[in-house]
């Protein structure tokens, strides 16, 4: 055997893990895994608790998608207690996961993603970040701190905590909208929409356009997708039905509690992260060249299962996506372009949200009573569908839970991509540090 | 000159390198000052060698003057990462509940490896029942999951889950300018919270939080009763207050919800869970009838032995 390469940690990405790509005799890739380092065991130690309390305490699965947690776990919540929040309370639940979204969809274009295009991929790795870009556009670098700052700051102002909120609660949300805050908010929301407009406009004059050769090749897969949808079907961050479609295109709508007919999970003696595949497409293979039962979630696969989307400027920015690469479209850095489309129709939601005079209605909250129930609760975080599953005892106590969580949809894809593109850069033994953060940047689209 | 900082997030969810993030406009007047010598999120430093041909375990940790961990300890890589960090760093700070107290993952402490396991890899619905996954190339559990001062001494605790930046700000700046001892005031949440108190609970029982509080939400929080004394747990009497920062109203209570202590213990050694109930007896609240106490008054702060499993009855 040759050489073996130990990538750890793969960064500018949320989580723990390391790649190691082993080289065979002549320093082609003979093999590559993807180890995912942790696990927290939330599935466990979420039994017994009181299924009010489990918003506020799965949220804390992820730093940066919080408020997406929050939202499913709330809807799995409300459906254990057998409720339906008053309308005021599920738009408040869309505008804070909107607005939530936008500074994520922010933070991954600038500070995560944004280094390799526009400092370059093979950049020294003490330049191609965040403080090369501070460096390389200062104004655009204030825009985005600024931008950052003003979502946390409206999500504050409603909920008091911007990461790891509060304010869903079974039943509805803890407080409404005054028409104060309203009026602050849409202020704030027009902000962060001409924001999302420039960031396209900047990203398809200047991003796009100068990597078309990469994003034609790197990391680049033939797998299925899933995503949520109205029954439009348009796409829909909070609620819907699970369209999982095939690489060809067809695909199958479900229920949210009907997910276990669909989608079952693979352990792998490699990584603490799961492997989930579609149950019905017959088995499990992560071969390149015949993949079996692979599917993508985030970005790019939500657009591909939409049949549009919910908002005029994002709906314009897909027509024009769909035009140049079809659907589904394959290519795996779409990914990033697919995110700024996904930015447009959540700020756009956010200004209808708060145009709409139902929101500060005071009508935000129904009681509770425990009782023992199963109930499953799905939207679409950043990085994909999230499904919890629970069931509570007559007490309203959580004595079962189920998780499939945005990134461990893409367990066995984010393998494939890395596998096609450490065997596409690497060959007779030549590789250097741009080279492996190529490889990396097949592992980037896949972040929220 | 810019000092040099190693930052890593361990059993950790990345919130409070988000809560950095989120420092606003200021972050880019502190960026220059800091020199990061490893980050994962921001920065392509890796532990194995920029072109991945180094030998793990040894890993590639450079010098820095601050060493920033966020996250606890939950397997022999993240002790063995620590370990390492803290003989090249002059001072380590541990940064946010995870790392101060266990956080929401040590409340897997109330069960055994085996239990936690049996259930993640042979007990889920959709989980197609297997051997819990075992490779040299992803670390082992260690057997509880810790608070970053059970393994190696600490200079610097800053809970919260997350952090407030503010206290970030602070305690960096702190050891910018020589001092070499930083901690936040020893205030407890309802030190900082408006609401009115009557020292007298309205229920005696305690309510679980299936309705909303009672509250008029065109007045301020100084008009809203006490949320112990409408009869909700708040953790509030035996929790650090500043969450939100130096000045702001705790942030949960804002939300019109109840505290859930994530700002960890008021100071060293208490035992909130002891000390709460104490504070409910004294308004006239009935500890007894609260649901899942333990896990509840421990909720952030299940390391150093305060949650462990229950024994067999």
């Amino acid at each position: 055997m040759g050489k073996t390469l130990t990538i750890q940690p793969v960064t500018r990405i949320e989580g723990h893990a390391r790649v190691v790509i082993q080289l065979d005799d002549a320093g082609n890739v003979a093999d590559t895994k993807f180890h995912v380092h942790t696990s927290r065991g939330f599935e466990k130690f979420c039994e017994g608790r009181p299924a009010e309390e489990m918003p506020r305490i799965v949220c804390h699965i992820c730093g940066i998608c919080p408020w997406a947690h929050s939202s499913a776990s709330v809807k799995a919540t409300d459906a254990v207690f057998g409720v339906t929040p008053p309308p005021a309370a599920v738009k408040l639940r869309r505008l804070m996961q909107a607005i939530a979204y936008v500074s994520d969809k922010i933070l991954n274009f600038y500070f995560l993603a944004a280094p390799d295009f526009v400092i370059g991929p093979d950049a020294d790795y003490s330049v191609r970040n965040v403080v090369g870009i501070v460096k390389a556009a200062p104004d655009i670098a204030k825009q985005v701190v600024h931008m950052r700052y003003l979502g946390a700051q409206m999500l504050e102002s409603v909920a008091g905590r911007a990461i790891h909120p509060t304010f869903n609660v079974p039943g509805g949300v803890s407080k409404p909208l005054t028409e104060a805050e309203r009026q602050e908010l849409l202020k704030g929301a027009r902000e962060l929409l001409e924001f999302a407009k420039f960031t396209m406009k900047f990203a398809k004059e200047n991003v796009f356009p100068k990597y078309m050769d990469a994003i034609k090749t790197l990391g680049v897969i033939k797998v299925g997708y899933m995503g949520t949808v109205a029954p439009d079907g348009s796409l829909d961050f909070y609620d819907g039905k699970i369209r999982l479609m095939r690489p060809d295109g067809s695909y199958d709508d479900f229920a949210y509690d009907e997910y276990t007919d669909h989608i079952a999970e693979k352990v792998m003696p490699w990584s603490y992260q799961k492997f989930p595949y579609a149950k019905k497409w017959g088995g499990f293979s992560m071969d390149l060249d015949n993949p079996v039962g692979i599917y993508r979630s985030n970005t790019l696969a939500r657009i591909n299962v939409a049949d549009k989307m919910k908002t005029p400027l994002a709906q314009a920015e897909l027509v024009e996506f769909r035009n140049n690469f079809g659907r589904p479209a394959h290519y795996t850095l779409l990914y990033h372009y697919a995110r700024l489309i996904e930015m447009l129709q959540n700020a756009e939601e956010a200004i209808q949200l708060l145009e709409d005079p139902e929101i500060t209605s005071r009508d935000i909250r129904v009681k509770c009573e425990p009782r023992a129930a199963r109930g499953v609760g799905c939207v679409e975080a950043p990085r994909g569908t999230l499904i919890h599953d629970y069931e509570t005892d007559k007490d309203g106590m959580i004595k079962n839970v189920n998780l499939i969580v945005g990134t461990t949809h893409n367990t066995a894809a984010i393998s494939m991509s890395i596998r096609q593109a450490a065997s596409m850069l690497i060959k007779g033994g030549k590789y250097d540090q741009g080279i492996l953060n190529m490889v990396e940047m097949a592992i980037r689209p896949y972040d929220p | 000159m810019a000092v040099k900082v190693f930052e890593d997030w361990l059993n950790a969810c990345s919130g409070c390198e988000i809560s950095i993030l989120n420092i606003g406009d200021a972050l880019l007047d502190i960026l220059p000052q800091l020199e990061f010598v490893h980050i994962t999120p921001l920065i392509d430093h890796k532990l194995f060698g920029q072109t991945g041909e180094g030998t793990p375990p040894a890993m590639d940790i450079p010098e820095a003057v601050v060493g920033i961990i966020t996250g606890g300890i939950r397997n022999d890589e993240y002790k063995h990462e620590l370990e390492e960090v803290r003989k090249k760093v002059k001072f380590l700070i541990a940064l946010g509940s995870c790392a101060c107290y266990g956080g929401i993952p040590a409340m897997a402490n109330m069960w055994k490896i085996d239990e936690v396991f049996e259930k993640v890899y042979r007990g889920c619905v959709t989980t197609e029942p297997s051997p819990t996954p075992e490779d040299p190339n992803i670390p082992k559990w260690t057997p509880l999951c810790q608070a970053l001062d059970e393994i190696v001494k600490v200079d610097i605790s800053i809970p919260g889950c997350p952090p407030h930046p503010d206290w970030i700000a602070d305690a960096i700046t702190a050891l910018l300018e020589g001092k070499t001892e930083w901690k936040l005031p020893e205030r407890s949440v309802c030190d900082t919270c408006p609401t009115p108190r009557e020292k007298k609970s309205l229920t005696g029982t305690v309510k679980r939080p299936l309705e909303n509080l009672t509250f008029n939400p065109d007045e301020p929080l100084d008009k809203m009763r006490c949320i112990n004394e409408q009869g909700f747990l708040c953790l509030g009497p035996v929790t650090l207050a500043g969450c939100a920062g130096k000045t702001g109203v705790p942030r949960c209570i804002q939300a019109r919800t109840a505290c859930r202590g994530c700002f960890g213990p008021i100071r060293k050694g208490a035992v909130p869970m002891v000390d709460m109930m104490g504070a409910m007896t004294s308004i006239g609240l009935d500890a007894k009838t609260l649901v899942d106490r333990r896990a509840m008054m421990n909720r952030y702060i299940g390391a150093h032995g305060m949650l462990k499993p229950i024994p067999a009855k």
